[in-house]
C-alpha cells in the first residue's frame, strides 16, 4: 500500500534557524501519528510546519501524492483541518457558529451556509457531543468543552487529514477517552488521517499507529508503539532524573527514597503498591520481596524500593532469594505484611512473616489477617 | 433562536436606515435659516422657491448633508477595519494617529501651495492625506511588531498623533493670516464649506472602497478568528493585511482631506453596532457600521451647527462628548470580562 502522507527531508524552525532537520514521516491513509517528546522539543513547530503555518526551511510535505506547498489555500483547507493551542478568537459567537466556521472552504463568496453545510455542522456537533451547548457563547464555556467544539469544527471541515496540537490537555479523563474514541471513529468511518501531539504517553501508546519522538534536536525515533516503548527509552527521551517511567506498564512513579532500608514489606498480587507509595511519601526507605517478576506489585517495587528481591515467574522461588530476604529483615526495624492470606505458592513469603515474628520485629499488618 | 436573531438584524438595519433618512432630512431643514420640508420637496421636484432659501438648500445644506453621510460612514468603517486588523477594540484612525498624520500632510501641502497661490484640487488633498495616513500607519505597524499589548499600541498611536499635531501647529503658526482661519477651522474638524465637486470626488473614492470592503467580508470573518486559523481556512493573510491597511488608510485620508480629524466615531460606532446586532459577523457589521457612522455623524453635525448657532462648534467636540463615554464603557467591560 502506498503512503498517503509523507515528508521528505523536512527541516523546521523559526527565522531561518533550523530546530529539527530531516523529519521523515510516512503514514498510510487512516493512520494515527502521535508526536511525543519533552516540552520545547519541537512538537508544535513540526505540527505548524506541516499545517503551513510556518514556512518549511527545507524539504517537502506530500499529501495524497501532491506537494502541500503547491496547493492553493482553498484546496488545502478542504483537505486539512487544524486544532491548535492558539485560542480561536470568537467575539460574540455561539458554539454552533464557531463550528460552522469549519464550512468556510465550501461556502460561496459571502460565506452563506447552504442546507448541506448546516447538515454537516449538526452532524459534526452530534458526533462530538456538543449539540446541547450549541447556543452557548463560545467564550463562556469550559476549556474542555471548547476543545470539543474545536474538534467538531475540524470534523465539519471534512478534511482528509487533521492536525491536533495537544488536543487532550484540558480534558478530564472521560472526555480524553471520548475525544480519542471520536478520532478512531472518524478514522474508521471516513479514513481520516490524524497527526497530533500528546503529553499523555499512556494514551499515545494506545491510540497511535505510529509515534514520532522528538528530543529538541532531531527525530529520535519513528515507529509503532511497540518499537518506541522499549524499557528505559522514555526516561532517556525526556531526561527523567527524578522518578521513573515504566514503558511496559505505562506508569510513572516518583523518585525512590534512597539509603538503608528501614522497613521490609511483604506483598504480592497488587497488595503492596499502595504501601510502597505511602512509604515513598513519608520518605521511608524500604525493602520488599520476594516478588515474582510478573507480579502487579513488581513494577512499583522496582521503581520505589531501595531493595527489591525478585524471582523469575513460573519457577519455584530459589533458596538464595529467601536467604536474601531474611538478611534484609534482619537489618530492618519494622515489617509490613500486606497479605491477608498466603496462597499455596507463597510459602516463602509466609515463612518470611513467621521469621520476622520470631525475630521480634515490629509487625504491621494491612487488611484482615486470616489464619 | 435563529429566527429571533434574524428579526434582530432586520430591526437594527431598519432603524439605522430610518435614522439616516430622518437625520438627513432634519439636517437639511435645520440651521440658521430654517427650510421647511414642503419647500425642500418642492425644490427637489424642480419648482421655484425663494431664491436665498434655494441657494442655501442647494449650495450648502444638501452637499454638506451628503458629505456627512458619506464621510461618517467611511469613518466608522475605517475604525472597524483597523479594529479587525489589530484585533483591538479601541483601535481607530484617530487614536492610532492616522488621522493626525493625514492632517499634517494636508496642512503642509496646503500652506506650501497656498503661499504660491496655487488652488488645491480635492484629489490632491486626498492624495496628500493618504500619504500622511500611510506614514502614520507605517509607524504604528512598526510599533505593533514590537509591542503586543493592545494598550501599548494605542499609547504609541496617541504619541504619533501628538507629534503630527505639533508639526501641524508649527506649520499653521508660520502660515499667512488669511490662511490661518481656514486651516484652523479645518484642523479642528468641520464639515463646513463642502461643495458639490467635493461630494463627487469623495463618492468616487469612498463608494468603491466600501464595496470592496464588503466583498472582503468572508476572508475578514476568517481573519477575526485568529491568523493561524485563517491560514488553515485558505485565506491569503498577507494580501488581506495589505488590503486592510490600504483601504482603511484611504478611508481615513478621505475624511481628513474634507473634514479634518474627527475623534471617537471610528471606535464608538462599530462597538455600538456590534452590541445592537449581537454579532461581529463582518457581512452584517460592514453595512451596519457604514449606516451607523452616517447616522452618528449626521446627529453630531446637527448639534455642532445648531447648539451655538450662528457659531459652529468643531465636530470633534460633539463626537467626543458622545463617543468618549462609549470608549470608557468598552474598557471597563473588557476589564470585567478579564476578571471573570
Amino acid at each position: 500500500m502506498e503512503y498517503f502522507f509523507w515528508t521528505e527531508q523536512m527541516s523546521v524552525g523559526y527565522h531561518g534557524q533550523p530546530l529539527i532537520e530531516n523529519v521523515g514521516i510516512r503514514l498510510k491513509k487512516g493512520e494515527i501519528l502521535t508526536l511525543i517528546g519533552p516540552n520545547g522539543a519541537g512538537k508544535s513547530t513540526v505540527l505548524k510546519s506541516i499545517a503551513r503555518q510556518l514556512a518549511l526551511l527545507a524539504g517537502t510535505v506530500y499529501l495524497d501524492g501532491r506537494s502541500l506547498g503547491r496547493m492553493s489555500g482553498t484546496e488545502l483547507s478542504q483537505k486539512m483541518a487544524v486544532v491548535l493551542t492558539e485560542k480561536l478568537r470568537a467575539e460574540m459567537m455561539t458554539c454552533e457558529e464557531v463550528v460552522a466556521t469549519g464550512r468556510y472552504p465550501y461556502t460561496g463568496r459571502f460565506g452563506i451556509l447552504s442546507a448541506r453545510d448546516r447538515a454537516a455542522v449538526s452532524e459534526a456537533m452530534e458526533l462530538v457531543h456538543v449539540t446541547e451547548i450549541g447556543e452557548r457563547d463560545f467564550t463562556r464555556i469550559s476549556d474542555g468543552q471548547r476543545q470539543r467544539v474545536m474538534l467538531a469544527r475540524a470534523v465539519c471541515q471534512e478534511p482528509e487529514i487533521v492536525i491536533l496540537d495537544e488536543p487532550t490537555s484540558y480534558l478530564d479523563v472521560k472526555y480524553k477517552l471520548e475525544f480519542l474514541s471520536v478520532l478512531q471513529a472518524l478514522r474508521k468511518k471516513k479514513g481520516l488521517t490524524v497527526v497530533m501531539s500528546l503529553h499523555e504517553l499512556e494514551l499515545a501508546s494506545k491510540i497511535s499507529d505510529k509515534i514520532l519522538c522528538l528530543n529538541g534536536r532531531y527525530v529520535d525515533r519513528f515507529g509503532t508503539p511497540e518499537e518506541i516503548f522499549e524499557p528505559g527509552y522514555i526516561a532517556g527521551l525526556f531526561g527523567i532524573s527524578s522518578g521513573s517511567y515504566d514503558e511496559e506498564n505505562e506508569s510513572m512513579e516518583l523518585e525512590a527514597v534512597g539509603g538503608e532500608p528501614q522497613v521490609f514489606v511483604i506483598a504480592g498480587g497488587g497488595t503492596g503498591r499502595a504501601v510502597y507509595r505511602r512509604l515513598q511519601r513519608q520518605g521511608t526507605a524500604f525493602a520488599t520481596g520476594v516478588l515474582y517478576r510478573n507480579d502487579l506489585d513488581y513494577p512499583v517495587a522496582k521503581a520505589l524500593a531501595a531493595a527489591c528481591i525478585a524471582a523469575d515467574a513460573f519457577e519455584p522461588i530459589p533458596d538464595c532469594a529467601a536467604e536474601a530476604a531474611r538478611a534484609r529483615i534482619d537489618s530492618c526495624r519494622r515489617v509490613i505484611c500486606c497479605k491477608e492470606a498466603f496462597g499455596s505458592f507463597e510459602s516463602v513469603n509466609r515463612e518470611l512473616l513467621s521469621y520476622a515474628e520470631r525475630q521480634k520485629k515490629e509487625i504491621e499488618t494491612i487488611g484482615k489477617r486470616k489464619g | 433562536m435563529k429566527r429571533q436573531k434574524k428579526a434582530r438584524y432586520a430591526a437594527v438595519f431598519f432603524l439605522l436606515l430610518a435614522g439616516v433618512v430622518a437625520l438627513s432630512a432634519v439636517n437639511v431643514c435645520m440651521g440658521s435659516v430654517r427650510i421647511s420640508l414642503p419647500d425642500i420637496v418642492k425644490s427637489m421636484a424642480g419648482r421655484e422657491i425663494d431664491e436665498t432659501t434655494g441657494r442655501i438648500l442647494w449650495d450648502i445644506r444638501l452637499p454638506r448633508t451628503l458629505a456627512v453621510l458619506i464621510l461618517g460612514g467611511a469613518l466608522a468603517l475605517a475604525g472597524y477595519l483597523l479594529q479587525s486588523f489589530f484585533h483591538n477594540p479601541i483601535a481607530g484612525p484617530f487614536v492610532l494617529g492616522i488621522s493626525s498624520g493625514a492632517k499634517m500632510a494636508v496642512a503642509l501641502v496646503m500652506v506650501f501651495l497656498l503661499a504660491r497661490a496655487v488652488r488645491l484640487s480635492s484629489a490632491a488633498l486626498i492624495l496628500a492625506a493618504f500619504l500622511g495616513a500611510m506614514l502614520s500607519m507605517g509607524f504604528v505597524l512598526l510599533m505593533a511588531r514590537r509591542v503586543s499589548q493592545m494598550s501599548m499600541l494605542v499609547v504609541s498611536g496617541v504619541m504619533i498623533g501628538y507629534i503630527c499635531s505639533a508639526v501641524t501647529d508649527l506649520v499653521v503658526t508660520f502660515a499667512d493670516d488669511s490662511d490661518i482661519v481656514n486651516l484652523h477651522n479645518w484642523s479642528m474638524g468641520s464639515f463646513s464649506g463642502i461643495t458639490w465637486e467635493n461630494v463627487a470626488v469623495m463618492s468616487v473614492v469612498t463608494i468603491p472602497v466600501v464595496m470592496l470592503v464588503f466583498l472582503m467580508s468572508k476572508p475578514l470573518s476568517a481573519y477575526q478568528l485568529g491568523e493561524a486559523y485563517a491560514v488553515n481556512m485558505g485565506v491569503d493573510i498577507r494580501l488581506l493585511r495589505i488590503l486592510l491597511v490600504l483601504l482603511s488608510s484611504v478611508l481615513s485620508a478621505c475624511i481628513v482631506a474634507y473634514a479634518g480629524p474627527i475623534s471617537f466615531v471610528g471606535i464608538a460606532v462599530p462597538h455600538l453596532i456590534r452590541s445592537f446586532l449581537g454579532t461581529a459577523k463582518p457581512i452584517l457589521m460592514i453595512p451596519a457600521c457604514f449606516l451607523g457612522g452616517s447616522a452618528f455623524c449626521l446627529f453630531c453635525d446637527l448639534l455642532a451647527r445648531n447648539l451655538l448657532a450662528p457659531a459652529e462648534i468643531s465636530i470633534s467636540t460633539v463626537t467626543a462628548v458622545f463617543g468618549a463615554p462609549v470608549v470608557l464603557w468598552i474598557l471597563i467591560k473588557r476589564n470585567k470580562e478579564k476578571a471573570v
